[in-house]
């Protein structure tokens, strides 16, 4: 999968280079650079407040009361998704979905999204109505209608059981394929960082550690020696030793 | 008699539910083991909130016939009911009644309005907070009440001394909730927002005014209250109509009985007015009412 190299339009989408942003006196962020490209699936590990949120809020532009610097290139047509699903309670789901959008067919792109996360026939449910799965769907159709060149989440799967994880995990990959945007995943799960991104990186110190581009082909398998592999070493940079998984 | 002890007679071989059989006397039941106690109260009683006004009636019409209740002190409920047929044959009470809730909703509309719109603007930015909460707050530390001489001397004793002083009765409860719900709406829903690139208006549209609603609603129960609150005391004060005024006349003549109706039509107002404003609250907020029930 690393085909992403070559395979797509040369030119990022997302382009950050030295970008500093410090909470006091703590620096966070320190010196930061990262380019994703059009279409690329990256995910983003480290450890607790290793400054992963920080990273994604830079590039969802909600940090102006942070202080920092560097140059931050996205492309406007961007989504967030949240660890929660962040509905209005006050609005339908149908609503929820299309909350913002400025189109004359909106209402219809919003049935179409909403169809395609499984939730067809519940546009008319109040927010509480919904399961935990079935609200964070709700927030990826939210996502998706409007077309994005970048989705950013945040832990989305982060609040769900293990069963709903798995489910969600195959639902965000066939999204991705259909809608080819550009993806940037925070993620503490290594095995759905490796499972799902192009590319996985690590983050520590105010800089990424590891950049590893996943060469296993999809559907992947979680017994598989290379994704043993894999997951080892981005274990051993999010600084957990491991024994190999198999022998070498 | 026999259809009233029926349900309890065949209540345990049926295994009726644990509020038909709690009017077996204890002593008859023997506590079974196993048998699950419910914690919760039990299924609702049909009108249960009118249970407990009609054992009062109950009580003062046992009471008048029985000769225990001074006719001077409280006249039977027949007499009360008489008078006011009288009252409403002339036409009085009609007049009076209009004029009454006409003063209300008056003072209940600008109240509402300039308590709204100022906790708009003060809750949605740091200078008209800065400017206005101030004020209001002042204004809330005096009762309204204690204002009635001043107003009496701005506006004099007719109709707009009593409008402005249920206005400015009603405008603080309004200002309060909505301005304390509109600031604590979750600042997450502020982010989405922004990441959905909401304009202003349409942010204030859509998550603003719904977010703030539920306050609204709850400053608007209390507002109703205070406005018949203030309502009776300004037409005790000085008034030539309304139902406080008869009130007042008819205690000048000792007549309890129109005293008795007039304080009805007062409970009959506040309850009205208060179930509109419920029922339109929850129409509102059905999107709550869910997770209540
Ligand atoms: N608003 C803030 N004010 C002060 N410090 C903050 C703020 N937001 C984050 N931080 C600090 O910045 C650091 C990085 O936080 P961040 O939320 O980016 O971590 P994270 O990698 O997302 O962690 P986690 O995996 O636990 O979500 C943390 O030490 C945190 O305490
Ligand atoms: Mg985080």
């Amino acid at each position: 999968m690393a085909s992403h190299l070559g395979g797509l339009s040369g030119a990022p989408v997302v382009r950050v280079e030295s970008l500093i942003r410090s909470f006091g006196p703590r620096t966070i962020l320190d010196g930061l650079s990262l380019d994703i490209d059009k279409g690329e699936f990256v995910a983003l590990l480290g450890r607790s407040g290793s400054g992963k949120s920080t990273l994604l809020r830079a590039l969802a532009d909600l940090d102006d009361k942070v202080s920092g610097s560097g140059r931050l290139e996205t492309p406007d047509k961007k989504s967030v998704v949240f660890q929660d699903a962040r509905l209005l309670p006050w609005k339908r789901v149908l609503e929820n979905v299309i909350l913002g959008l400025d189109l004359p067919d909106a209402a219809k792109r919003g049935r179409a999204a909403l169809e395609e996360v499984g939730l067809g026939g519940r546009e008319n449910a109040w927010p509480v109505e919904l399961s935990g799965g079935e609200q964070q769907r709700v927030a990826l159709a939210r996502s998706l209608v409007r077309d994005p060149e970048l989705l950013l989440a945040d832990e989305p799967f982060g609040a769900l059981d293990a069963l709903t994880r798995l489910r969600m995990h195959d639902l965000l990959r066939q999204l991705c394929a259909r809608h080819q945007p550009a993806v940037l995943l925070v993620t503490h799960d290594v095995d759905e960082a490796v499972t799902l991104a192009d590319r996985v990186l690590v983050l520590d110190k105010g800089g990424i550690v590891a950049d590893i581009a996943i060469d296993i082909p999809t559907p992947r398998d979680h017994g598989d020696r290379r994704f043993g592999e894999i997951r080892s070493e981005l274990l051993r940079h999010l600084g957990v030793e491991t024994k190999p998984v198999l022998p070498v | 008699m026999n259809a009233f002890s029926h349900p309890a007679a065949v209540a345990p071989t049926i295994g009726y539910a644990s509020d038909e059989r709690a009017l077996i006397p204890p002593a008859v039941k023997p506590r079974k083991t196993g048998t699950r106690r419910r914690l919760a109260l039990g299924r609702a009683i049909p009108f249960g909130a009118l249970v407990g006004p009609a054992l009062l009636l109950v009580v003062w019409s046992i009471g008048s016939v029985a000769g225990l209740i001074d006719p001077r002190t409280l006249p039977a409920p027949w007499s009360v009911v008489g008078t006011a047929v009288d009252l409403i044959a002339e036409g009085k009470l009609q007049g009076h009644l209009m004029t009454s809730a006409w003063r209300a909703a008056q003072g209940l509309v600008f109240g509402v309005l300039i308590g709204t719109v100022l906790a708009l603007i003060s809750g949605l930015s740091r200078l008209g907070e800065a400017i206005i909460d101030g004020p209001v707050q002042i204004k809330r530390a005096i009762p309204t009440l204690a204002l009635i001489p001043l107003l009496m001397l701005w506006f004099g004793i007719g109709e707009g001394m009593k409008v402005t002083t249920i206005a400015l009765a009603v405008l603080i409860p309004i200002y309060i909730q909505t301005h304390s719900s509109l600031r604590s709406i979750d600042s997450r829903y502020v982010e989405l927002a922004q990441t959905l690139r909401m304009g202003y208006g349409e942010f204030i549209r859509e998550v603003i005014l719904p977010g703030a609603l539920p306050g609204f609603f709850l400053g608007l129960r209390f507002a109703v209250t205070y406005a018949w609150l203030s309502l009776v005391v300004v037409e005790q004060v000085n008034a030539t109509s309304g139902i406080g005024y008869m009130i007042d006349l008819a205690r000048n003549y000792g007549q309890t009985d129109i005293v008795i109706v007039g304080l009805v039509l007062y409970a009959l107002l506040g309850l009205a007015s208060d179930g509109i404003v419920s029922f339109f609250q929850e129409r509102s907020l059905s999107w709550r009412r869910t997770l209540a029930d």
